[in-house]
């Protein structure tokens, strides 16, 4: 039910695993790859895991969602590696016997795995690139080590 | 004679401590933002037995100064599991740093 995959993500294959003849509603969400950031083009997107406690909190996340709004099931898949843009990064597909549940858990598990699962993204521009942070915990402006990194770079092209 | 002995004592006493502290040095692993701040996947670091969480972020802040700004606190995890700054660190424990996470 929880999966870590370096290959595209197939939704129908992740709602399959939660439709049971006892739910009168599935609810899937797609996290879809975005090609802009502050109006700068992100031409692809690099996911990165520490693997065995992401896949451990996730499971976490769905336990904590079948708890609290009595669900049949949860099934959770997310992509890593590289990741084209409009592409698939994230399936959340949700079981319930009725569908108030199953909206309202969907949207709170894809809040859950933002919190706190150990994946991170980075936004690759034609100039450069950004791990993206939660917006509560923004990093300022890189330190001067990593801004001399980046200027390096930017001659390099 | 005897304020001698007691202050002989006393000197060994502090010997004993100063001398009989050991360290342990633990592989901290890091990821993403920290990986490429520091230009390596980890880093030793020698910590003093009985170290908390709280000691070896301090630790490392001063052996990498331009990890993290001060403003934004290292979270660490130890065993694949979030931990608290008092949690107390052992030989041999899997220790990780957490940059800000953005999954989805």
């Amino acid at each position: 039910m929880i999966e870590l995959t370096h290959e595209s993500l197939d939704p129908e294959k992740v709602t399959a695993k939660v439709r049971l003849d006892t739910n009168g509603a599935v609810v899937t969400f797609l996290g879809t790859t975005r090609d802009n950031f502050e109006g700068k083009r992100v031409l692809t997107l690099e996911y990165e895991a520490f693997d065995e406690m992401a896949v451990k909190k996730l499971e976490e996340v769905r336990q904590e969602m079948m708890a609290e709004f009595g669900l049949e099931q949860v099934a959770i898949s997310h992509r890593i590696g590289t990741v084209n843009i409009g592409e698939i990064s994230l399936v959340v597909a949700i079981g319930s016997p009725h569908r108030k549940e199953a909206f309202y858990a969907c949207h709170k598990t894809v809040d859950r795995i933002k919190e706190l699962v150990p994946i991170w993204k980075k936004e690759v521009y034609q100039d450069g690139s950004r791990w993206v942070a939660c917006e509560d915990h923004e990093f300022p402006p890189a330190d001067q080590p990593a801004a001399e990194q980046e200027s390096a770079h930017r001659h390099a092209h | 004679m005897a304020r001698q002995f007691v202050s002989r004592a006393i000197l060994l006493y502090v010997m004993t401590t100063a001398t009989g502290t050991t360290h342990m040095e633990l592989n901290v692993r890091l990821f993403a933002l920290y990986r490429e701040r520091a230009g390596r996947s980890s880093i030793p670091v020698a910590v003093q037995d009985g170290a908390t969480v709280a000691d070896l972020t301090a630790e490392i802040r001063r052996q990498l100064p331009n990890l993290a700004p001060p403003e934004v606190k290292i979270v660490v995890a130890v065993n694949a599991d979030y931990a608290d700054e008092d949690i107390v660190l052992r030989p041999g424990d899997d220790v990780c740093l957490i940059p800000p996470v953005s999954g989805g």
